[in-house]
């Protein structure tokens, strides 16, 4: 199916069945009921900031009082928007430089939970947001994410959460006229988490940069569904994630659409999905999907590899004496410091890679 | 003083068609400071010899015995290898993404020596090393091997050997793909090695011309899967005016 068509595939049920294209590799049994219309699932505001705050604001205000800034027939997220009630917004003024990361964070949930968060840059301003996730929850959400003109904001959402959490949500940024989004998708937690980053454009000059790090371990489905769309002319995207897996049933799903519309004159994308299978019984799939519709572009591409654990890689560190269990944690950072070395904040970049230590640890590899 | 004994070694590869012998009983003996050049066409085990050694998984041992003073060096897995003392500077050396070259040396040589080089000493000794084997300073950034053309893949190799100081070091190839100049950077760093330690050197080549650089004390022709003569270094003379056809026809 087409991206297009996709795009504008109507939701008549709003109940997936496993059969559309969207929901085919996702289990739905494991997806708690969020998708049923039957599910009771309260409205809540558990994204909690705490600090002071300065050249930036965050409340939670009525949800009529933003509505909703984009389109969307994903299920969740008119689920979402249906039931939500009070809406978290951070708003980074206008020409402020915020230095220290705005850190959200949310933990244990309790029972099921829709929320939304509307994230807006006003122009000029620079910030960088945070927002990691710990403990057990059964959670649907959206987060917009609004970058006026030549705003710059670096977004770093970390699922940390419990092996038995749910998260289905999706991220979507709009880019205003030269505007820099930023944004760095961690999911490592869960027993299932399906995101679906997403970007669109408002004005020309706009430059988005979408990396990804997961981790799946055994019984773990971590999807990501990555959506640009190139709705003006002259903007830029880079997609890069990377994924590793380890132990029976880890499972990894990673979409790339990339959608270069008529009008997208002059637009500039690639995008990069590269997975590391460490064990059997492992499986990723990655399917990267380029429509264009004009060729006034500056140049597209993509570009997908899943692969075994390369033996050769270990032998020649063993060679040098290194240690095999030392050797194996060199050559997966090493195929992850691609994209962590990216990560605009050292905290992160090391958290992550501690996180990944951790995990190859427990796995025993 | 260190000896390295190859006895009737015999190692095969699994291929499609099952096991097949590559080596067919190589009897050898290195000491310390002695070089021995090992000559052979291509295919005919050479690499299979030094991988063997080195402990690479793709070989079965199907016969014979290495020690290394004594110790079996086939029951210890790669690292415990190079940790007792042996050194392969690779024909094809691999590259290792996202691994930079600096983080690989340092904890290369914190696990050989037993413990982390002082950092200031550290500094100082890959500085030297590098300069004088015409590496960049900048490579300590770059990943393993990714991207290195040829000629700074066997830099790198042999920068390796001079900062690991092995007992024993296997040179595979060491000057294949080298213009003259590499080859001559290349060999001064292999000489200063021979020179500053006691190192037993196992120089595996196909061409005479970097024995011209590192003389060797003995000459093995190597021929499907064996040692088929030895002698002292006249015996590279005579491969080079005569090449190898005789033995590979014999
Ligand atoms: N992994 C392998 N699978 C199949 N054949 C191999 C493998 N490795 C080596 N060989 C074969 O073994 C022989 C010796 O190879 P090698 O040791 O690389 O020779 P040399 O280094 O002398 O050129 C060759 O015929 C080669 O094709
Ligand atoms: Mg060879």
């Amino acid at each position: 199916m087409s991206i297009n068509s996709n795009l504008l595939e109507r939701h008549d049920s709003l109940e997936p069945t496993g059969r559309e294209e969207k929901w085919r590799f996702t289990p739905l049994k494991r997806l708690g009921g969020l998708h049923l219309n039957a599910t009771e699932v309260r409205s809540n505001t558990s994204t909690i900031f705490s600090g002071p705050s300065e050249g930036f604001s965050v409340r939670v205000v009525p949800a009529s009082e933003v509505s909703p800034r984009s389109q969307s027939d994903d299920v969740i997220v008119a689920r979402v928007r249906e039931t939500v009630r009070d809406c978290t917004l951070v708003e980074v003024n206008r020409d402020a430089q915020v230095k220290d990361p705005i850190m959200l964070s949310r933990k244990n949930l309790g029972s099921a939970e829709f929320s939304r968060t509307v994230v807006v840059a006003k122009s000029h301003s620079q910030a960088t947001i945070i927002i990691e996730s710990f403990g057990s929850a059964i959670l649907g959400e959206e987060i917009e994410i609004l970058l006026e003109p030549g705003a710059k904001l670096d977004f770093i959402s970390l699922q940390e959460w419990e092996n038995d959490a749910i998260h289905l949500g999706r991220h979507h940024a709009i880019l205003g006229k030269d505007s820099e989004f930023n944004s760095v998708t961690i999911s490592v937690g869960g027993s299932l988490v399906r995101l679906l980053p997403s970007v669109e454009y408002d004005g020309p000059g706009g430059s988005a940069n979408l990396l990804g790090v997961y981790f799946a371990t055994s019984g773990q489905h971590l999807e990501h569904r990555v959506f640009i769309d190139h709705n003006v002319g002259h903007a830029k995207s880079r997609v890069n994630y990377k994924g590793a897996l380890a132990g029976e049933d880890a499972r990894t799903v990673w979409f790339g659409d990339v959608y270069i519309r008529k009008e997208a004159e002059g637009t500039d994308t690639y995008e990069m999905n590269r997975n590391l299978l460490l064990t059997d019984g492992a499986r990723a799939d990655s399917v990267p999907n380029l429509e264009i519709e004009t060729g006034k572009i500056a140049g597209a591409g993509h570009a997908s590899t899943t692969g075994r654990f390369d033996e050769e890689h270990l032998f020649y560190l063993m060679s040098r004496g290194i240690a095999e269990d030392d050797a194996r944690r060199l050559v997966i950072r090493g195929f992850f410091a691609e994209v962590i070395n990216e990560i605009p904040v050292e905290g992160i970049r090391d958290r992550l890679m501690k996180r990944i230590d951790d995990e190859l640890v427990r796995v025993g590899r | 003083m260190t000896k390295l004994v190859i006895k009737d070694l015999k190692v095969g590869v699994e291929t499609d068609s099952g096991m097949t012998e590559i080596l067919k009983g190589v009897d050898l003996t290195v000491n310390s400071g002695e070089t021995h050049a090992i000559m052979g066409p291509n295919g005919s085990g050479k690499s299979t010899l030094a991988y063997s050694i080195a402990g690479h998984p793709k070989y079965t041992i199907l016969g014979g015995s290495v020690t290394l003073d004594g110790a079996d060096i086939l029951d210890m897995s790669v690292d415990e290898r190079a940790k007792a003392g042996l050194f392969l500077a690779m024909q094809y050396p691999v590259e290792v993404p996202g691994v930079s070259v600096a983080n690989f040396l340092r904890t290369a040589a914190t696990a050989i020596r037993g413990e982390a080089p002082k950092l200031r000493e550290w500094v100082g000794e890959m500085k030297n090393a590098m300069s004088s084997l015409n590496i960049d300073p900048a490579f300590g950034e770059r990943s393993v091997n990714e991207g290195f053309s040829g000629g700074e893949k066997k830099r790198h190799e042999i920068l390796q050997l001079e900062l690991l100081r092995p007992k024993i070091a296997i040179l595979d190839e060491t000057d294949s793909g080298l213009d003259i100049d590499a080859l001559r950077i290349v060999s001064e760093g292999v000489n200063r090695v021979r020179e500053a330690s006691d190192v037993g050197v196992l120089l595996i080549t196909h061409y005479t011309r970097i024995l011209k650089y590192i003389k060797p004390d003995f000459v093995h022709v190597f021929a499907k899967g064996r040692i088929v003569e030895e002698g002292g270094p006249e015996l590279a003379e005579k491969l080079e005016e005569k090449g190898y056809a005789d033995y590979v026809n014999a």
